[in-house]
């Protein structure tokens, strides 16, 4: 299947109760998909297309307020314009799924495939003290499965998640296995707002909070939760890391490709390594501080400009040389450029 | 068993369906397939062009800038993957609408005359069911059994009648595929 339809497909899976979005380049397969499925005959699940981006999150973080499962997809220039809505939803603390098919950047930018968002996506993007859940499929397959972990992480900490994939995974075809339909929820969250009962106190979803006191009590409470989020839910998948003397660090589709560079370099005799993040919030730091005591250096590969490479920088601590390669502005980089990177720049360098 | 293939040519000349059903026909064989379409400018009028990977193993990377097997459709396509066949690999190109002919003598080379062919047929829809039809001849990576299963899953049920004339149109292209230059 293509990456966007079984996506699409799995939020109806997952027991999704609605989805909100608008087409854009390269992601619209979402909303196409869902609109041709119509998925409420199914499920129930409601799909619509709303008028805009920003109508789209705020419909989002409306049914989120009531404690439904509720998502929204776009690529960069339309999640740009969702940042508001994400801050509200991320202050107001209710659990929702976005998925950024990222394109290449700033501005309108092109229509193919980037890592340009990881800074928005990872360091906050919308303001305010603010942290998502941050995904990054590597696979059709994780494409899939990240929709039904995303909705679960998102009720499990009452958060936003986000899924970020790009224009490679959302547009090819793989290999993929759907799991078995889920039921839509049947819970009335305590903190949702479905009606006030009489022996109970009215529910007030909101993000505002006049008195600094009362704000900064939010924010330690946020904060306590991300503390427990970066203890819990970090995923990462390590690749030839056991003799490794030299380690890529690379997420998504880029890492992919890095995987071929890898296999290149280990048939030429080079011991390297591939540390995939499958998490980019909460970062595994703690994992890669630990390869940094086995390795001589560090290659991050991304299709941005270096933006995952200052986590990385970060994690290492200076142990070890941390060095960049990229390609940007839709390009994307071959594995014989990464070996070449590789090879210059910490083996030779 | 890794065969990585990039098939590019005008829109419409049925490109990226044929990287489709090449994949599926592999998924019908049990092998790991990708497929990664070219969706940008290009699409949107010109050339278009699709990386297929058949597999035996899991798929690294779905993009990639040298292959086992080029099937090129036009001129520009020539141009642009000509010298991205890996050295003893193969490629295969459409005779109709070239202006030159491949310069490579590191690879092996076919012609198809796919497109007379598919007119012949009285046709021309079954045009790139024939250049498959010439690629299974040559390199013989999936069984034709698999390709019609294949086939079935790709094309909806109401276009099912139309799998004979499919089946037709491969053995001609099995046929009529010209082998211009082989290595030892």
């Amino acid at each position: 299947m293509k990456g966007n339809e079984a996506l699409a497909e799995a939020a109806i899976r997952a027991g999704a109760d609605a989805y909100f979005g608008y087409p854009i380049t390269p992601q619209s397969e979402v909303i196409e998909y869902l609109m041709r499925e119509n998925p409420v005959d199914r499920t129930g699940m409601q799909v619509l297309q709303a008028e805009s981006e920003i109508a789209a999150i705020n419909m989002v973080y409306g049914a989120a307020g009531c404690g439904k499962r509720a998502m929204t997809s776009s690529s960069s220039p339309g999640i740009s314009l969702k940042m508001e809505g994400l801050s509200y939803i991320a202050g107001a603390e209710l659990p929702c799924l976005v998925v950024n098919v990222v394109r290449a950047g700033p501005g309108l930018g092109t229509i193919q495939p980037s890592q340009s968002d990881y800074f928005q996506a990872v360091k906050g993007g919308g303001h305010g003290d603010y942290k998502l859940i941050v995904l990054a499929p590597a696979t059709v397959q994780e494409s899939v499965d990240y929709v039904r972990l995303g909705f679960e992480l998102a009720f499990k900490y009452r958060n936003p998640v986000m899924i970020l994939s790009d224009g490679i995974i959302g547009q090819m075809m793989e290999k993929v296995e759907l799991f078995e339909q889920q039921p839509r929820l049947d819970v009335e969250f305590e903190w949702a707002t479905l009606g006030k009962k009489p022996d109970k106190d009215s529910v007030i979803v909101t993000s505002l909070q006049l008195q600094s006191e009362e704000q900064e009590k939010v924010n330690l409470r946020l904060q306590a939760k991300y503390r427990e989020v970066e203890k819990n839910e970090v995923r990462y998948e390590t690749y030839g890391c056991e003799d490794a003397e030299y380690l890529f660090a690379a997420y998504g589709s880029c890492a992919r490709i890095t995987r071929k560079a890898m296999e290149m370099a280990r048939a030429r005799g080079i011991k390297v390594g591939l540390l995939r993040p499958q998490t980019l919030y909460p970062f595994p730091a703690d994992a890669i501080n630990g390869l940094a005591d086995q390795v001589k250096g560090i290659l991050t590969v991304e299709m941005n400009a270096g933006q995952m490479v200052e986590d990385v920088r970060l994690a290492v601590n200076g142990k070890v040389p941390v060095k960049f390669y990229g390609r940007f502005g839709g390009m994307i980089p071959s594995p014989d450029e990464i070996l070449e990177a590789l090879e210059q720049k910490i083996i030779g360098g | 068993m890794t065969e990585e293939i990039i098939i590019a040519g005008f829109g419409g000349q049925g490109v990226l369906s044929m990287g489709q059903i090449i994949c599926y026909s592999g998924v019908m064989q049990g092998k790991e397939v990708s497929w990664m379409p070219s969706y940008g400018p290009e699409m949107r009028g010109g050339t278009a062009n699709c990386t297929a990977i058949i597999s035996d193993e899991q798929i690294s990377s779905p993009v990639l800038t040298q292959f086992d097997t080029a099937i090129v459709l036009n001129q520009p396509s020539m141009d642009k993957f000509e010298d991205a066949v890996k050295p003893g690999g193969l490629l295969i190109y459409e005779e109709n609408g070239m202006t030159r002919k491949p310069k490579r003598t590191d690879i092996n080379i076919c012609s198809i005359a796919a497109y007379d062919e598919s007119v012949k047929m009285n046709n021309t829809k079954v045009f790139n069911m024939i250049v498959i039809g010439g690629l299974l001849e040559v390199k013989p990576i999936i069984e034709l059994k698999n390709v019609i299963k294949g086939l079935e899953k790709v094309l909806p049920e109401r276009y099912h009648h139309l799998i004979p004339l499919n089946e037709e149109a491969i053995h001609k292209g099995m046929k009529i595929i010209h082998k211009e230059h082989t290595l030892n």
